[in-house]
């Protein structure tokens, strides 16, 4: 079953008179439960891309379906509310916020999904238990370390039991031995039957991934399963 | 869209992490609210200690005298105003039938009674009454006897005592029967009078009662104006009784028909509709005041409303991101402004009313609180908050997620 189905998408950016082409008509289909790495060099329109997908933005061309539903015609209602039960977002900069403890901002999600206050709470708590911060629950993110606010990050991207994770660069601000815990956690997460799409500059991380798809200038320059996958394991 | 408690948690939580622009913002709020809730809140005890007050002295009581008590402002149309003469109460006593008492009395302040080698005070009240102005005044004779006809009409040198008197001039000896001295008059005591209900605190206990008749041979029958002192039957008749006696002293007087009347009748309405008179003035200064200071903290909350948006792009981003719609966080915004308002409101009334209570405290007015304006000022708080608060609400509501998150 395809949880997304893009095609010919493109995004067109206006910068005074000159007209950045960020994606070309881009076409791709990502299945449940895939693992998917996005590569490219910079510029390329891996974040555009995904933020696409995430629907956080709009493409100026193409068509977007996510679960057979048509985004491209949703309205910002309608986007908000895929964005809260469908898509699980972290970010490169985790985008947490910043007064607020652990708990707080993984049960953000869950607040605009209009769950009431001990359900969240018990569900917040669960999902940091499952990314092991049940010792850092009530720590804000200046008290946490990079590796420990990406976790935070992942619980809150988890917490909706949404239909697909999308990481751009998860492991970008972290060292190598801090981005290899969270690639364990990406691991488990697609044992358990999520579905991943995952932004790196790494051949390594992305070999994570069961599949590699390379942009070059906006285009999809190859979409290869991945033959030599590397299966993380807790040491 | 989210629970409006939701919202308030949200509001509540980040004015919180923001204290100090916090209090800076609703500094203009509590400024506002204070100036008008201070003012009302002196006023409405002012008006409760006169009603009370008034109320609790003479039921169904009314006087007519030559004059207001108080006046407002403007020149002295009336200066040469008759004076009410002892004839004049005489013929009205005639013609006024339908009341209960209808009493004269005058007064002479700032006296001196003396006893043996003890005096009081210059600050003694000396009444010259008739029988009547007796139970009009509610004057009642604790003890020893009353004024009686026969006083007034033989001009008795006899006098009653007020309470505060016989503490000063006596002691423990028995007033009745003694004789003291008031401007070199002899006066023997016949009575002590009730203690009277305080007014604004005071007690109203320092006076002496002579007839009427006595009074005026001491301080000249032609002087001054007697008082005319009226008590009804009950309540329902003291409007008729008023209306009927305004009559009656126009006929006396001989005010042409069409002109207004050449004396003043002061009862309790009279008196609150005088207070409220002065009053009105001051409320609506204090309202303009206060209007334009919230307006000019509405344009500060507004300003600061917006300053926090921009910096709170990001949060706005990230809500965005995690699935906040629109109106989530209008509505977030919008109960920020309002609960900065409310809180401002809040601590400028509590200080208005503090403040309020002492200065009344000072004139011994009843502590009280104006809760019509409480009311009517947290309204125009929220109002204030909803005006503007919405523009930087509908500012955040409208920011695009991705620039939003983009935002450094
Ligand atoms: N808001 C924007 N306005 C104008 N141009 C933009 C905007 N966002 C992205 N671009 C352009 O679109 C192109 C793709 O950007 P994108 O962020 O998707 O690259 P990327 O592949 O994620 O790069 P990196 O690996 O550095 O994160 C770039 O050339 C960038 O300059
Ligand atoms: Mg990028």
């Amino acid at each position: 079953m395809n949880i997304i189905t893009i095609e010919n998408i493109s995004k067109v950016y206006k910068v005074g008179d000159t007209e950045v082409h960020a994606l070309r008509d881009v076409s791709l289909t990502i299945n449940k439960n895939e693992y998917v790495a996005i590569m490219g060099p910079s510029g390329s329109g891996k974040s555009t891309l995904m933020n696409m997908l995430g629907c956080l933005d709009t493409p100026s061309n193409g068509r977007y379906e996510f679960k057979n539903k048509n985004v491209s015609a949703m309205t910002d209602n309608e986007l908000a509310a895929i964005r809260n039960r469908e898509i699980g977002f972290v970010f490169q900069t985790f985008n947490l916020l910043s007064r607020s403890n652990a708990l707080h901002n993984v049960e953000l999600p869950l607040i605009y999904s209009g769950i009431s206050g001990a359900e969240r709470k018990d569900r917040a708590r669960k999902a940091l238990v499952d990314v092991g911060l049940e010792e850092r629950i009530h720590h804000k993110p200046n008290e946490l370390s990079g590796g420990q606010r990406q976790r935070v990050a992942i619980a809150r991207a988890l917490v909706t039991n949404p239909s697909i994770i999308l990481a751009d660069e998860p492991t970008g601000n972290l060292d190598s031995k801090t981005g290899e815990e969270i690639m364990i956690l990406f691991n488990q997460i697609h044992q358990t039957g999520n579905t991943i799409i995952l932004v790196t500059h790494e051949e390594y991380i992305a070999k994570h991934a069961d599949r590699i798809i390379r942009l070059k200038d906006g285009y999809v320059h190859s979409d290869e399963k991945v033959l030599d996958r590397y299966i993380p394991t807790i040491n | 869209m989210i629970s409006l408690s939701e919202i308030a948690r949200i509001s509540v939580t980040s004015l919180r992490a923001n204290k100090l622009r916090t209090m800076l913002t609703i500094l203009g709020i509590t400024v506002g609210l204070f100036s008008i809730i201070v003012i009302m809140t002196i006023i409405t005890m002012l008006q409760n200690s006169i009603e009370s007050g008034f109320s609790s002295l003479n039921k169904n009581t009314f006087q007519i005298q030559k004059w207001e008590n108080i006046r407002v402002g403007g020149p002295r149309r009336d200066r040469n105003r008759k004076d009410i003469t002892l004839e004049d109460f005489e013929q009205f006593r005639g013609l006024l039938k339908q009341a209960k008492y209808v009493g004269a009395e005058q007064w002479q302040f700032g006296k001196v009674v003396r006893f043996g080698n003890k005096e009081t005070n210059p600050n003694i009240q000396i009444a010259g009454a008739t029988v009547d102005a007796m139970r009009t005044n509610n004057w009642n004779v604790d003890y020893g006897r009353d004024l009686r006809e026969d006083d007034v009409q033989y001009s008795r040198n006899v006098c009653l005592l007020g309470n505060e008197i016989v503490v000063k001039l006596f002691g423990n000896i028995n007033p009745i029967g003694q004789e003291l001295n008031v401007d070199g008059h002899p006066l023997k005591v016949i009575g002590v009078i009730e203690q009277q209900p305080q007014l604004f605190g005071q007690s109203r206990d320092n006076y002496v009662v002579l007839p009427l008749s006595t009074f005026q041979s001491f301080y000249g029958r032609r002087s001054r104006s007697v008082n005319i002192t009226v008590m009804s039957y009950s309540k329902e008749d003291y409007n008729d009784i008023i209306e009927a006696s305004i009559g009656y002293m126009r006929t006396i007087r001989k005010v042409p028909p069409g002109e207004d009347n050449d004396f003043y009748v002061f009862s309790n309405e009279s008196m609150i509709t005088q207070v409220n008179d002065i009053t009105s003035g001051i409320k609506i200064g204090a309202f303009v005041v206060s209007i334009i200071a919230l307006l000019a903290a509405g344009v500060g909350i507004m300003n600061i409303m917006l300053v926090s948006v921009t910096e709170r792009t990001k949060e706005i981003g990230i809500r965005k991101a995690v699935g906040a719609k629109k109106i989530d966080v209008l509505l977030q915004f919008l109960t920020e402004a309002v609960v900065l308002c409310i809180i401002g409101g809040t601590i400028g009334i509590v200080m208005g009313v503090g403040l309020g209570n002492l200065a009344g405290s000072l004139i011994n007015a009843q502590p009280s609180i104006p809760y019509d304006w409480v009311a009517i000022g947290l309204s125009i708080c929220v109002l204030v908050g909803l005006i503007f608060g919405t523009y930087p609400a509908y500012k955040a509501a409208n920011l695009d997620p991705i620039e939003a998150l983009r935002y450094e």
